[in-house]
This record gives C-alpha cells, structure tokens and sequence, in this order.
C-alpha cells in the first residue's frame, strides 16, 4: 500500500465520502480551483465538478452560515476555514447557530456539518496564522472537536466526523501535514512515507469519536496529548528514558474518559501537554479531569506544559513551542516529585 | 500616464431597462382572498395581543417581540408559496410561526416555557422551529439568519426541488457584515433566496436614519447585481403581488432578489420598550390610516363581501383558537428536570 500524507490521507477521505453520498459538499476560500491552501482539495472539484466542490468568497461567517443552512436541510458540508485563525468572523455561527440547533429546535434538526481548520503553528505565520483555538470549542456545549495525530486517524476521524448528525470541528495540526513531526526543528523533517501511520487504508473505514489511543504503552508516568503533541511526546519518553504512557486523545469532545483514568490509576503520575496557551487552555480540563477521578491514586501534583500565555511568536516561533526539552523536563519533575 | 479620469466608465451590466424589475401593482384579490388574509393576519394580531397580555401578568419571562403592525408582511409573502418552500427569520418570529400553520399551541407554550412548547422550551420566543412546515426558526442573533437562509437556497439549488427560500430580516439587521457575504455569494451562486427585508423604521431604539446611510434598502444589493423592490408592507396586496413576482424570479432562475417590505410596528421593540424614541401620533397616524386588517375589512365591507356578523364570526374563530392556546401554554406542565440533558449533542 502507498504511503500518504495526512493531506493526502484528508483528500481521500472527502474522495470517498464525496463519491459515496451526494450530500456531500465541499468549499470554502481557495478549495476548488486551486485545491486548498495546503492542497487538502485538489482534484476533487476537476473529479466531482463545481458543483460540489467550490470555491468561497473570503467570509468565513459566510462559509459555515450557509453551510448550516445545508446541513439543516439535508446537505453534509464539509467546509475548510482556511486557517484556525480565521475562524472567529465565523464562531457566532458556531457557537450561536450549529452548536444549539438541535437543542433549540427539540430534536427536530441536526446540523451534520464539518469544518476543518490547519490549526497550531509550524509555518513561522506568528499571531494570525499559529493558534491552537480548540478550547474555544470544547467550551462550547454542542460542538464535537477533533484533533487527530497522523494520515490513518486524520481520514478515519474526518469520515466519521461526516457521518456525525452533529456539527464537527476538526483542528488539523499544519506542523503533521507532511511528517510525524517530533518539536525537532533543528532536525530534517521525517516524511509519513517513512511511518507505518501513514500506511493509510484504502475507502471507507472510520476511527470513531471519543476513542483515545495508547501510542506508548508505559507504567510510569501518564502523558496526554493530541495533534502534534503526541510526537513531541514520544520524544520526550525517548530521550529521557521516563517509562512514559503516552495516550492520544484525538477527540476532545467526546473524550475518552475511561482509558484516561485507567492510565492514571495505573501510572500514579500524569503530564498534560498542548500546543495553545495555557491559562483556560484544554489542559486545564485534563488536569480537573484527572484530579477528579484518581485523586487518591496520584503520587504527584498533575503537570501541564503548554504554550507560553502570550501572542504566538513569529521570530521566536521555537521559544514559545513546548518541545521535547521542555516536556523532557516536566517528565522528570513529576518522577522526582 | 494616462491619469484615471481618461479612463473609460466602466459598463454597466444590468442597466438595460427592463432587466431589473419594479415594483408591481398590488393584486386584485378574490373574496376567499381577503376572507383568507383577513383571518389569518387577525389570527397574529390577537394571538400577540394575548402573549403581550401573558407576559404582562408574568406567564412570559425573557424576551417577546410582538409583531403587531406587520402581519400584512408575512401572510402576503406566505400566500404566493408552494409546497416546501422554507422561512426562516430573525426574533420577531411568532407571525412568521402562525403564518406556517404552526401550532398556536406550541408557539404559545414554548413562550411560557412549557413542555408542550415548539421546542419542549428549551428555545423560548427567539428559538422555535418546525421541520414538517418548513420553518427554520427564529434566530436570536441579529443577522445570523441571513446567511443560514442563503445555505437553505444552496440545498434548494442543488437539490433541484423548485423551492425558494425566504430569509427574512429587519432593517437594523441589513447593516450586519454577513448579510453582504450572503448577498455576494447568492448572487455568484445564482441562489432561489428572496430577502424580505422588513423595515419597521427602528432598529430597537434607533430610526433608520439615524443608523443607516442607504436608507433605501431595496437598493442594497445594487453592488451584487441583485434587484430590490420597495413594497407597501401595510397593504397584504401589494405583498402579495411582490411575493408572486419574486418567487417567479426565482424559480426561473434568475438568482435572488430583494423585497424591501415598509411596514411598522405599532409596539415597542421588546417588552421592556416604552418606546419614547417615536411619538404617540405617528403611531396612531399608522394604525388609523394603513393598519392591514382594517384595510382588508375595508374592501370586504365596501364590495359587500362580508357583513359585520360574518366577521364577527372569523374574529370569533380566531379568539377560540388563541384562547385554547393560552390554556394549553397556561396549564401545560414544565418540562421534566431530565430534558437538561435531552437533544444534546454528547
């Protein structure tokens, strides 16, 4: 089996999904014509026509607004806000429209609607094109959010998020487009053809929501992490020699629960990393989470390594992304504490 | 270099005459017609008086814009629809409700908060929905509708049913950034989308003069090639005859079109409105010299269509069905602590 990227592996999966349900509509700024910014959707628009897949103005309230309007009759839009950073002309759409219009109209619609966005830094785009804004919709009660780590989970999740009746946010971490990569900026940068996660099937399969996966199994310490964090992670347990367990999360909302506070209750320690600022960031829910259900099984305070609480840097891109050196270091904090 | 004024001007695309349409004199309607009208716009009139009456005593809590004055708008448009035609409006919906046949009832309970309500009341006055009538809500958001609309008109399009859609929104709302984005992208997408704009001269509090530069807005889609026509909102005629022409426009084809609807609304813009920012006189200048019903009524009588008994009896009908709703809405239990939890997405 070729080996894919994860834009490879995303292009097939709205192949499959777009050549298996009619209702399936794909567009937003630069997607058909040219194929997306990052090349997500090249090809579908010459395979499926305009039709289908098309291109948007720039007004991203604009793209998932109508797009709610689809999916609320009987469409299946799978838009692309060109950046995560983009998103917010669009978020009164989806916290005020997709989020609620199942609750609000009693059941009677569902908003089956994806929206993919490269989210996290890796492109030095500083403030306005590097931001990890995925607690800004796990705060959101109606609102699925999907961070996946690799090609196989990327398109298995993405078909999944297709099939979902309810709205799907799906943060792509633009740093994994092209390789597993591990925080090591200074190193060549690994390709997917050189990982068995990029071994991607071929049609449709799915990677459920709310699954969690173990990518290293460890008796020590805990490590939770998702998108790009998962390979700093691995790093990380690597380099020091920490016997970490490092679980993936993939989704935030739902999240797996159960195969977190097994881990926990098992390892005694956890480490909660993420690339977005850290005040009110995701790892803060991790951390209560945690807290919460295995208290009286940790024997150290539950650390967290995030993004410094500051405007994403352009030139110092490298100070503010918590790599391998400073998850390393929080590893070996939580074993000595 | 050639300065900018040797430029040619540039050509103007739509500006032959005759392309763009105007504004159409009002139909002559038939005496089921204006029994039709007649009854309907009287059925929001006294069902709003009656949720003002039920606020008032403390049965409705949050918000409720009533939609008295205006009811000519919606009845017109709804009178030229065909089957799955689709609405969907701001929060001044319980007209645009009752217009879709749905239940008073559930328009009502859902006010009061009960379990009976359209949305089990979860939604309340701005949030109600009906999938059967082809009504996609209220929407709190000024503006958010627009867009949502247009999306309706996409599936339309593509589903190829010969639907339009209507996104109705009122003239504070045509000064929100996304009513723009969905202009441009129906009119590039050639969409079946009519917007009503209902221009009640306030936007809340603030006169469309003072808020507005085009105060104008059936020209707004001017720099999107989409034509607008101003309508006499008040006079369910001329709604009737606009409403013919843009469902035609659309269903050809032809993309969206504007209906800039001129209508009032003889209450405040909430509840909690005294609405000092307009007089007492222009109010009653309105309701004495174009309230909708009493020009309906007008007509019936001078044409002899209908005697003072017979209507009696339509007004007698409608009181029945808004008095059983405020029943239902009065006695109808809350909703169960459980439906917390309920139509959630996890």
């Amino acid at each position: 089996m070729p080996r894919k990227t994860m834009i490879e592996a995303i292009r097939d999966g709205l192949d499959v999904m777009m050549e298996r349900d009619k209702r399936v509509v794909v567009y937003g700024e630069d997607v058909g014509y040219f194929g997306g910014v990052f090349r997500c959707t090249a090809g579908l628009q010459a395979k499926y026509g305009k039709e289908r897949c098309f291109d948007a103005p720039i007004n991203e309230s604009g793209i998932v607004g109508t797009a709610i309007g689809m999916a609320a009759y009987g469409l299946r839009p799978c838009v692309e806000i060109q950046f995560a950073d983009y998103m917010y002309p669009a978020y009164d759409q989806l916290t005020q429209e997709a989020s609620r219009l199942r609750y609000r109209s009693a059941g009677d619609f569902t908003c089956p609607l994806v929206v993919r966005m490269p989210t996290g830094g890796g492109i030095f785009g500083g403030q306005t094109h590097s931001q990890s804004p995925e607690a800004l919709f796990t705060h959101v009660a109606g609102l699925k959010v999907v961070v996946p780590s690799n090609p196989v989970d990327a398109k298995g999740l993405l078909i999944a998020a297709i099939e979902d009746p309810d709205p799907v946010i799906i943060l792509e971490p633009k740093r994994l487009y092209n390789g597993p990569f591990d925080g090591h900026h200074d190193r060549p940068v690994t390709s997917w053809s050189k990982h068995e996660l990029g071994e991607v099937p071929d049609g449709h399969y799915v990677v459920p929501l709310g699954k969690a996966l173990i990518r290293r199994p460890g008796a020590a310490v805990t490590v939770l992490a998702y998108g790009t964090m998962v390979h700093v992670a691995l790093a990380a347990a690597e380099e020091t020699g920490i016997d970490a367990e490092v679980i993936d999360l993939r989704t935030l909302v739902p999240l797996d629960l159960d195969t977190i506070v097994e881990s926990v209750k098992k390892t005694g320690r956890c480490v909660v990393i993420h690339e977005a600022t850290m005040t009110s960031g995701y790892g803060a829910e991790l951390v209560t989470l945690v807290q919460e259900n295995c208290f009286y099984h940790l024997e150290a305070p539950v650390a967290r390594v995030a993004g410094w609480d500051t405007p994403y840097p352009h030139a110092q891109e490298w100070d503010y992304f918590p790599g391998p050196a400073r998850v390393g270091r929080a590893l070996i904090e939580t074993m000595e504490a | 270099m050639a300065s900018a004024a040797k430029r040619a001007p540039a050509k103007k695309a739509d500006a032959k005459p005759g392309t763009n349409p105007t504004t159409p004199k009002p139909v002559e309607f038939n005496k089921q017609q204006e029994l039709d009208a007649y009854r309907a716009m009287l059925l929001i009139r006294r069902f709003e008086e009656k949720a003002g009456q039920l606020y008032g005593m403390g049965f409705i809590g949050g918000f409720c814009h009533l939609y008295i004055g205006q009811e000519a708008v919606v009845t017109g448009l709804k009178m030229s629809l065909i089957e799955g035609d689709q609405m969907i409006t701001g929060y001044r919906d319980h007209g645009h409700m009752l217009a879709m046949d749905m239940s008073a009832r559930g328009v009502m309970a859902e006010l009061t908060g009960r379990k009976g309500g359209l949305s089990k009341g979860k939604g309340g006055s701005m949030h109600m929905f009906s999938k059967e009538k082809h009504f996609y809500g209220g929407h709190g958001i000024v503006g958010a509708q627009v867009s949502l609309g247009t999306g309706l008109a996409f599936a339309n399009k593509y589903r190829k049913n010969n639907n339009v859609a209507l996104a109705f929104f009122g003239d504070g709302a045509a000064n929100q950034g996304q009513v723009y984005e969905s202009f441009n992208m129906a009119a590039l997408w050639k969409l079946p989308v009519i917007y009503v704009i209902e221009n009640n001269r306030y936007a809340m509090g603030t006169a469309v003069s003072r808020s507005s530069a085009e105060t104008d807005f059936s020209h707004r889609g001017i720099s999107f090639k989409i034509p607008g026509i101003q309508v006499d909102g008040m006079d369910v005629r001329a709604v009737k005859a606009a409403a013919d022409l843009a469902t035609e426009w659309c269903r050809s084809g032809k993309g969206p079109i504007i209906l800039e609807m001129l209508t009032y609304r003889y209450r405040g813009h909430s509840m909690s409105d005294p609405a000092k920012y307009r007089t007492k006189e222009e109010v009653q200048k309105m309701r004495s010299e174009h309230d909708p019903i009493e020009q309906v009524k007008a007509r019936l009588f001078e044409k002899k269509w209908a005697s003072e008994e017979e209507l009696k009896e339509i007004d007698k009908e409608v009181r029945d069905i808004v008095a059983d709703a405020v029943d239902f809405a009065q006695t109808d239990p809350e909703p169960d602590a459980s439906e917390l939890w309920t139509d959630i997405t996890l």
